[in-house]
C-alpha cells in the first residue's frame, strides 16, 4: 500500500539530508505511529507522501502509484486519495464547520444532494453534530481537530495521514482525537501517525517507527515509545 | 460531465462571491481598464472618422484637362483610352463643349449676363476631360503624363488641378496618420499598465488568501479549480470596464456634440463619428465586452501562475 525505497531527502539550502535512505513498507489497513524528536524528519516524510516534497533519491509507490511517473496534473487527483490531518488544523477561517467539510467534496465537483447527505454522517464519526453553522474561531483546539479528521475522511480515503495532530491539544481531547482515528483505522484505513506523544504510543500498541537524525532506528511491531 | 458542470458552476459562484467582496481591491484595476478601453473605442471611432475625412477630400480632388478644338474625335478617344490605362486612375470622364456650356450655365444660374456673354461669343469653353486618382499621392503620375509634349499639343490650356490645395491636403492628410500612430501607442501603453495593475490586484487578492489556497492544494484542487474564481473576477472587470467604456464615448460624442452644437471639432468629424457610433453599437459594445474580458482573463492566468506551481525539485 505505502512504499518508500530508500528514500533521501535535502533541502536545497540546508547543509544535511531530512531523511537519508528510508525504506519503509506499510500494508494496507495498518496503523502506524512515526515517532522522533523534533527535526527527526517525521513532517518531512508526511510531506514527500502528500508529494508536497520531492525525494532527492529513492523510489515511493503509494496505492500503486509511483510517484516518479506522477505527472504535476495527475498531483490533485493522488491528494483526493490521501486524507491528511494537521497539527495547526488548516481550516478555512470563513467557513462554517458544515461548509469546511463540505469543501472537500466540492473540489471533486460532488453535488449538493451528495454533500447534504455525506457530511453529517461524517460529523456523526467524529461527535460534532450540532456543530455544524459554527465558525472554527467558536470551537476548542480539539473539535477543530476533529473538524480537519471530517474533512481528511469524508472523501473515504484509503489512507490518512496525521501530521502530529495532537500536538496543540491538552491529553483529553488528544486522547478524543487518537481514538477517532482507531475507528478510521477499524473502517478499514490506513492510518500514518506521527507524534512525539509518549503516552498514546504506549497506550496504543501498535507498530512505531522510530526516527532518528532522518534515519529509521527502529520498526517494532505492537511497541512502546523509546527514542 | 455533470461534475465538470457542478465544478464550472461553483468557479463561476465563487468568482462573483469574490469580486463582490474585493470590490474595494478591484476598484483600482476597473479604473485602468476604464481608460485602456475608452482609449481603444475612441481611437477606432475617430480613426473611421479620419478616414471619412480623407476620403471626402479625395473624392473632391480631381485634374481637369482641357482641349484645344483642333482636336479629332480619334485623338480624344485615343487620350482618353491612355487616361483610363494609368495606374491608379478611378475615373475618367469627357465632357463635350457643348456639355460644359451647360454646366457652366448651370452653376451660373443666377447671373443672366455671364451666360449671354459666354453664348453670344459662340461658346469659347474647351471640350474637357475630368480624371480623377485613388489617392491624392497618385496625382503626380497623372502630372508627368499630361506635361508629355505630344499630349501638350491636345491641350488649350494647362491642365487645372484641384489638388492645387494638394499642400493642405497633404497637411491634413499627415496629421490624421499621426494621431491614428498616437492613438495605437497611447492604446499600446494603457493595454500593458492595465494589464499591470490587473496583475498587481490579483497578486495581492492571492497573497491574502495564499493560507486558504495552499489548504486548497493539499486537498487535492486542480489548478484550474484555484485559479478559476480569480479568472472570473478579472472577467467581471472587464464586463464591467467594457460597459463603462462605451457610456463614456457615448456621452463624449453624443451628449458633448449635442451640447456644442457643433458638427466638427478641429479636424474630427463629430456628425460622423456620432454616426459611426450609432450604426455600429452592438459590434462596438461586443468588441469592448471581448477584450476587457480577454485582458482580464490573460492578466490573472499569468498572475496566478507563479502561486499554483508544483515543486519540482
Amino acid at each position: 500500500m505505502i512504499l518508500l525505497d530508500r528514500v533521501t531527502k535535502k533541502y536545497p539550502k540546508s547543509e544535511g539530508e531530512a531523511l537519508h535512505r528510508i525504506t519503509l513498507h506499510v500494508d494496507p489497513k495498518e496503523f502506524v505511529i512515526v515517532i522522533g524528536q523534533s527535526g527527526a524528519g517525521k513532517t518531512t516524510l508526511l510531506r514527500l507522501l502528500t508529494r508536497e516534497e520531492r525525494p532527492t533519491t529513492g523510489k515511493i509507490i503509494i496505492g500503486g502509484i509511483d510517484y516518479d511517473k506522477l505527472k504535476d496534473s495527475d498531483i490533485p487527483q493522488l491528494r483526493r486519495k490521501i486524507g491528511v490531518v494537521f497539527q495547526d488544523f488548516k481550516l478555512l477561517p470563513n467557513k462554517t464547520v458544515f461548509e469546511n467539510i463540505a469543501f472537500a467534496l466540492e473540489i471533486v465537483g460532488a453535488s449538493n444532494h451528495e454533500i447534504r447527505s455525506t457530511v453529517p454522517k461524517v460529523l456523526n464519526i467524529v461527535n460534532l453534530r450540532g456543530k455544524e453553522n459554527n465558525m472554527p474561531r467558536e470551537l476548542s483546539g480539539g473539535e477543530q481537530q476533529r473538524v480537519a479528521i471530517a474533512r481528511a475522511i469524508v472523501r473515504q480515503p484509503r489512507i490518512l495521514v496525521a501530521d502530529e495532530p495532537t500536538g496543540n491539544l491538552d491529553p483529553k481531547h488528544a486522547w478524543d482525537i487518537i481514538k477517532i482515528l482507531e475507528k478510521i483505522n477499524r473502517y478499514g484505513t490506513t492510518v500514518l501517525l506521527t507524534t512525539h506523544n509518549q503516552e498514546i504510543v504506549n497506550k496504543l500498541k501498535r507498530r512505531v517507527v522510530t526516527l532518528q537524525g532522518g534515519k529509521v532506528t527502529s520498526d517494532r511491531a505492537r511497541a512502546g515509545y523509546k527514542v | 460531465m455533470k461534475r465538470r458542470l457542478i465544478t464550472l458552476r461553483r468557479i463561476i459562484h465563487a468568482g462573483i462571491v469574490n469580486f463582490i467582496r474585493n470590490f474595494s481591491l478591484s476598484v483600482a484595476a476597473i479604473a485602468v481598464m476604464v481608460v485602456t478601453l475608452t482609449i481603444v473605442l475612441f481611437s477606432i471611432i475617430t480613426n473611421a472618422a479620419f478616414g471619412n475625412t480623407i476620403t471626402q477630400i479625395t473624392n473632391k480632388i480631381g485634374v481637369s484637362v482641357y482641349l484645344s478644338n483642333s482636336v479629332s474625335q480619334t485623338q480624344t478617344q485615343n487620350l482618353l483610352h491612355e487616361l483610363k490605362s494609368l495606374p491608379n486612375v478611378k475615373t475618367v470622364k469627357y465632357q463635350s463643349q457643348a456639355q460644359v456650356l451647360a454646366s457652366y450655365e448651370a452653376q451660373n444660374a443666377g447671373n443672366q449676363n455671364l451666360i449671354t456673354g459666354a453664348e453670344e461669343i459662340n461658346n469659347p469653353l474647351p471640350a474637357t476631360i475630368l480624371i480623377q486618382p485613388d489617392n491624392l499621392n497618385y496625382i503626380k503620375n497623372i502630372k508627368s503624363f499630361l506635361t508629355q509634349p505630344n499630349v501638350v499639343k491636345l491641350q488649350s490650356d494647362p491642365p487645372s488641378y484641384s489638388g492645387n490645395q494638394e499642400a493642405a491636403i497633404n497637411k491634413i492628410t499627415r496629421a490624421t496618420d499621426i494621431l491614428r500612430e498616437i492613438g495605437i501607442t497611447t492604446v499600446i501603453v494603457f493595454a500593458i499598465i492595465s494589464a499591470l495593475i490587473i496583475f498587481n490586484t490579483i497578486q495581492m487578492a492571492i497573497f491574502n488568501r495564499r493560507d486558504e489556497i495552499q489548504i486548497m492544494r493539499l486537498l487535492g484542487a486542480t489548478t484550474w479549480y484555484i485559479r478559476g474564481p480569480f479568472v472570473v473576477e478579472s472577467m467581471a472587470y472587464g464586463i464591467i470596464s467594457g460597459v463603462l467604456s462605451v457610456s463614456i464615448i457615448y456621452f463624449l460624442f453624443v451628449v458633448s456634440s449635442n451640447a456644442l452644437g457643433a458638427s466638427s471639432l478641429g479636424i474630427l468629424d463629430i456628425s460622423y463619428a456620432n454616426n459611426y457610433f450609432d450604426n455600429h453599437f452592438w459590434i462596438l459594445l461586443t468588441m469592448q465586452l471581448v477584450l476587457g474580458i480577454v485582458l482580464g482573463a490573460i492578466s490573472s492566468t499569468i498572475a496566478t501562475r507563479r502561486y499554483l506551481k508544483f515543486k519540482t525539485k
